[in-house]
């Protein structure tokens, strides 16, 4: 049901640096080294809903997810991605850094980051992030909400996720004044 | 054919009926006067809450979001053509769930927009469904706010495809053919007039490629 797999759709925009080396150096200990080995490879792995899973409940996490099977109810990922497969199909609010939609959801999202439908992706819900993306030939019905930086906030910049992505509006999420009103002050 | 834009578009250019799922694959640009009005007048205001009624535009969230206004996409065309709306009338006929489509595609609040953007829906849509949708965007939409339309003036049947209209700059849209659906009329101006006569104000402009662009006060 659970799987960890590498992430086959590109599902971090950020991908996590490793904080620590790749390898660990001749002089140091075997045994400490395990720990930051694992953590680098935990930082490239994901979690998976395979696309024969159906879920009905809750899902939070603190990594990120991949679904790519059905799930229903409600996706609470602060700080993470979430990643819909071409298979998935999610019917649930969903809160999470990024939000990248390959396949349908019905319900809303608030990212704090940004949102990515890609081409085949079908959205109906409202969308609530600092930043998104669409390529052409996604589906979307619903109300979009772009929310402003919060003063101060860090962003980095990113590059477009695909070059046929035609939105992309920077920012990030905050329940503080939005882009309009920004241009006011 | 005559050489305008419209007349390659709507003027049977098409080598087969949309039916073959098969229309011209080429983009154009087109100035539009009712499009550059309908901007200069939603531009007056920022935080603006714009309806967008035809099929998902990346272009148009990007111009819209950008222009400090709140954007919502409604793509009613594409439901209009559900199959499951298609319900038994009694007769043995069929008919069209139109209180269905009308809770699941414009179930707005009242008086939530202040601008609308229609395009040629109105010659696209099915008849039943075509007066109440109107109706239902009267109800939704701001008293003085403002919705743009275009109506066809010349029935070309299945060699005028539909298009999504994709802005390009403040007076300028690029019109890009969409499969799967054909014109099912063509409105005289007294049936367009009478369509909207629980609007404050109309305003045409007369386009030369067979289309009336149209420009409505709430």
């Amino acid at each position: 049901m659970w799987k960890r797999k590498e992430d086959e759709y590109g599902s971090s925009p950020d991908p996590v640096p490793s904080s620590s080396p790749a390898t660990a150096t001749p002089s140091a200990p075997a045994r400490p080294a395990e720990p930051a080995r694992s953590e680098q490879l935990r930082s490239s792995e994901v979690a998976t809903i395979g696309k024969s899973v159906v879920v009905k409940g809750e899902l939070s996490g603190s990594e990120d997810l991949v679904v790519d099977g059905e799930v229903e109810g409600s996706i609470t990922l602060r700080g993470q991605t979430l990643t819909v497969g071409p298979n998935g199909r999610v019917r649930a609010n969903i809160e999470a850094r990024n939000v990248i939609l390959h396949g349908r959801v019905d319900g809303d999202i608030l990212a704090s980051d940004r949102v990515d439908l890609r081409k085949s992706a079908s959205l109906a819900g409202n969308i609530a992030t600092a930043r998104i993306s669409i390529e052409d030939g996604a589906f979307f019905k619903g109300g979009i909400d772009i929310q402003k930086a919060e003063p101060g906030a860090k962003t980095e910049p990113k590059p477009q996720v695909a070059a046929a992505a035609s939105t992309l509006v920077p920012g990030s999420l905050s329940s503080q004044p939005t882009l309009l009103e920004s241009k006011k002050m | 054919m005559a050489p305008g834009i419209f007349s390659k578009l709507f003027g049977g250019s098409s080598r087969q009926g949309v039916e073959d799922d098969a229309v011209p694959g080429e983009k154009v640009i087109r100035r539009s006067t009712g499009f550059g009005e309908f901007i200069r007048a939603i531009s007056r205001e920022q935080d603006l809450k714009v309806l967008d009624l035809g099929s998902t535009s990346p272009a148009n969230i990007t111009f819209m979001t950008g222009l400090g206004h709140r954007f919502h996409q409604g793509d009613l065309l594409r439901f209009a053509h559900d199959k499951s709306l298609v319900v038994p009338n009694g007769d043995a006929g069929t008919t069209l769930d139109v209180e269905r489509f009308m809770r699941e595609n414009l179930n707005f609040a009242r008086e939530e927009f202040d601008a609308v953007m229609f395009w040629d829906l109105a010659d696209f849509l099915p008849e039943l469904l075509v007066a109440p949708v109107i109706e239902r965007i009267h109800y939704a939409m701001k008293p003085s706010g403002i919705m743009l339309a275009f109506f066809h003036t010349k029935d070309n049947g299945p060699d005028a495809p539909f298009y999504r209209y994709n802005i390009v700059a403040k007076d300028t849209l690029e019109l890009q053919p969409v499969r799967g659906f054909r014109l099912q009329r063509v409105y005289q101006n007294r049936q367009v007039e009478n369509l909207f006569r629980d609007y404050a104000s109309i305003k045409f402009f007369l386009g030369r490629d067979n289309i009336r662009e149209m420009l409505i006060i709430r």
